[in-house]
């Protein structure tokens, strides 16, 4: 490759155009409209930070972008340990370890309900299969506050009303129509040779499934997962709505917690819970960089 | 919709009930979720949408009275007018700042990825989250506010949180900034979907970057563009945690949306024909935006 062909390359240009240097007066406003915007972007997570690091007494002299003079641990302790919501004064540690059990079996029973069901519509299709996708589909629209009562009733019906897995039976209601048309799209365009000569060897619909589609789809299965688990763990409704205060997921914990109304409010501590409870999203979010693009991508723009 | 597979006579055995018998039994969850829950679950709640049901469900027929109630109530009212304000402000900001963010990134500049990272990690966040954050950045106290009163704007007032006029404002900074992220990056998926040489003509053509984007590619994203907004609104219609994270629908009814009027009358004020009625004309509204777009959505199809 030549020098030219490397600034060819290297040069910040816009589509096709030729060449600029990189201090034109277009790329300052570019990247200063750009600068301008990631600080809105950041401040809050700036914020967050430098407020679960300051004591009370420092937070009250200063504002909330000031950054901490001495740096203080003691409110992440205590927003993990000791913070309270209503008598019960463990800290969100009881939230994140129910949240931790109601993704687990979530996650695992929306993930594998979704890819059989994608599978089937994918390559067994029968009589009216398409017709049951499309009421699938139509359910991802209907807002959740008409099901609500209905699920009280299916999981009181089922004994399940309360309980963790009546919480890990609605997950998996409401991932499927989401998730089955990943899956399915997925599934679709996976040659449709491989299938015949499966079929020739004697492999049948299970043989097929986990022989040859789902070792040939892991991506969609962690686009599916990433999918998953920020939703589990960002949902609200669903963990007020169906379990019981000693269930409650971190999300539910954590608002409790910072809009009590008992007793002075303590902002750090609030803060270092609101970091606590967005960190598990965020990792994941931070860990699958463009996964989880594709994931919003195939969910939106074929949906 | 890839319908690849269709009709392809090789991967369907002839249809009779017990040939593909396991593909039916894998399909059992979609119909039993779809029809059971989704079809099910809706027609029960329209259905006791019309009785006097109170702590508990009984058909008891009123006619049309709880939605006559509905109608009458200053709270209902209030929150359809938020809900409609927040709704179509949001609407169209989002789009716009999505766009625009999106062709930012798309004008060939280094560091996209971080760029494209920054905008998009609120929405790896929940509601809850957000809103903990926006309401201390709001306080009036030590954020915005006494920051710029410090800095000698002594009269400045920016108290959204408190002040009922203005505490859309409040939800929708909140909102805009965790929202933006997902319309950014399907935007932008749309604009790599756009051949290169439709930009090498416009050029050929002289027509300035701004321009073309005006007449030529936004006119070429139409798809992308009903998509986002199918997505943007039927978020809004959800929107519940934010409201309850960061206003309690304060002050006073200031910022209640329907969701929460759902939710409230039907688990705290045990008023459940009420609740279902204000249910059923959430899922109007819903039906109401989806129907053109599924009308659209179909009638591309058969061209």
């Amino acid at each position: 490759m030549t020098a030219a062909e490397m600034n060819m390359k290297l040069a910040v240009t816009p589509r096709g155009a030729k060449p600029r240097s990189p201090f034109a007066p277009r790329n300052i406003m570019l990247y200063g409209t750009l600068i301008v915007f990631s600080i809105y972007y950041l401040l809050p997570l700036y914020v967050m930070i430098v407020t679960s690091l300051k004591d009370m007494a420092e937070i009250r002299v200063g504002n909330v972008f000031s950054p901490p003079v001495d740096i203080t641990f003691q409110p992440w302790v205590k927003a993990w340990a000791e913070a309270c919501t209503g008598i019960n004064c463990d800290g969100l540690s009881r939230g994140f370890w129910n949240s931790v059990r109601i993704l687990i079996p979530s996650l695992i029973i929306s993930v594998s309900v979704a890819a059989l069901t994608g599978y089937v519509l994918a390559c067994w299709r029968f009589k009216g299969s398409e017709v049951f996708f499309g009421i699938l589909l139509l359910g991802a629209f209907i807002p959740y506050q008409v099901l609500l009562y209905p699920l009280v009733i299916i999981l009181r019906e089922l004994g399940l009303f309360g309980s963790l897995w009546g919480l890990v039976l609605v997950h998996t209601i409401f991932a499927m129509p989401i998730n089955v048309l990943l899956f399915r799209n997925y599934f679709v365009a996976i040659p449709e040779e491989l299938f015949k000569a499966a079929r020739v060897d004697g492999a049948g619909f299970w043989g097929i499934f986990f022989r040859i589609v789902i070792p040939m789809s892991l991506p969609i299965f962690v686009v599916s997962g990433i999918i998953q688990v920020t939703g589990i763990w960002n949902d609200f409704l669903f963990g007020v709505v169906y379990t019981r205060p000693e269930n409650y997921p971190m999300t539910v914990q954590l608002n409790n917690i910072v809009n009590s109304v008992q007793g002075v409010k303590e902002y750090n501590v609030n803060m270092a819970a609101t970091l606590l409870t967005g960190l598990v999203p965020l990792t994941v979010y931070f860990f699958s960089g463009k996964l989880f693009i594709r994931g919003i991508a195939a969910g939106a723009v074929k949906g | 919709m890839s319908r690849a597979r269709r009709g392809s006579a090789a991967m369907r055995p002839p249809i009779r009930l017990f040939r593909n018998l396991s593909s039916k039994l894998a399909a059992i969850p979609m119909v039993l979720v779809g029809l059971g829950v989704f079809v099910g679950g809706t027609a029960w709640t329209i259905v006791h949408s019309f009785t006097d049901s109170r702590l508990l469900p009984r058909l008891r027929w009123v006619g049309l009275d709880q939605y006559e109630r509905l109608w009458s109530t200053r709270r209902w009212l209030v929150s359809i007018e938020n809900l409609a304000v927040y709704g179509v402000v949001s609407l169209v900001l989002t789009m716009c700042l999505g766009f625009f963010l999106a062709a930012l990134l798309d004008r060939k500049i280094r560091y996209e990825d971080t760029f494209r990272t920054i905008f998009l990690y609120p929405f790896a966040l929940s509601f809850i989250v957000t809103g903990l954050v926006w309401q201390w950045i709001l306080n009036p106290d030590f954020g915005i506010q006494s920051i710029a009163r410090g800095l000698g704007f002594s009269t400045f007032n920016f108290d959204p949180l408190y002040n009922p006029d203005l505490v859309i404002i409040g939800l929708l900074i909140a909102g805009l900034w965790q929202g933006t992220g997902l319309i950014m990056v399907i935007m932008l998926a749309g604009l790599r979907g756009i051949d290169e040489d439709i930009w090498k003509a416009t050029r050929v053509d002289g027509i300035p970057v701004w321009k073309t984007y005006i007449i030529v590619i936004i006119p070429m994203m139409k798809p992308v563009f009903v998509t986002a907004l199918v997505l943007v609104t039927s978020g809004i219609v959800k929107l519940y945690d934010l409201v309850v994270a960061m206003t309690s629908g304060g002050p006073g009814i200031a910022s209640e949306v329907p969701a929460k009027y759902v939710y409230d009358t039907l688990f705290t004020r045990q008023n459940l024909g009420q609740g279902f009625a204000a249910s059923t004309m959430m899922l109007v509204t819903v039906a109401i935006i989806l129907i053109p777009w599924a009308y659209m959505q179909f009638r591309e199809k058969r061209q």
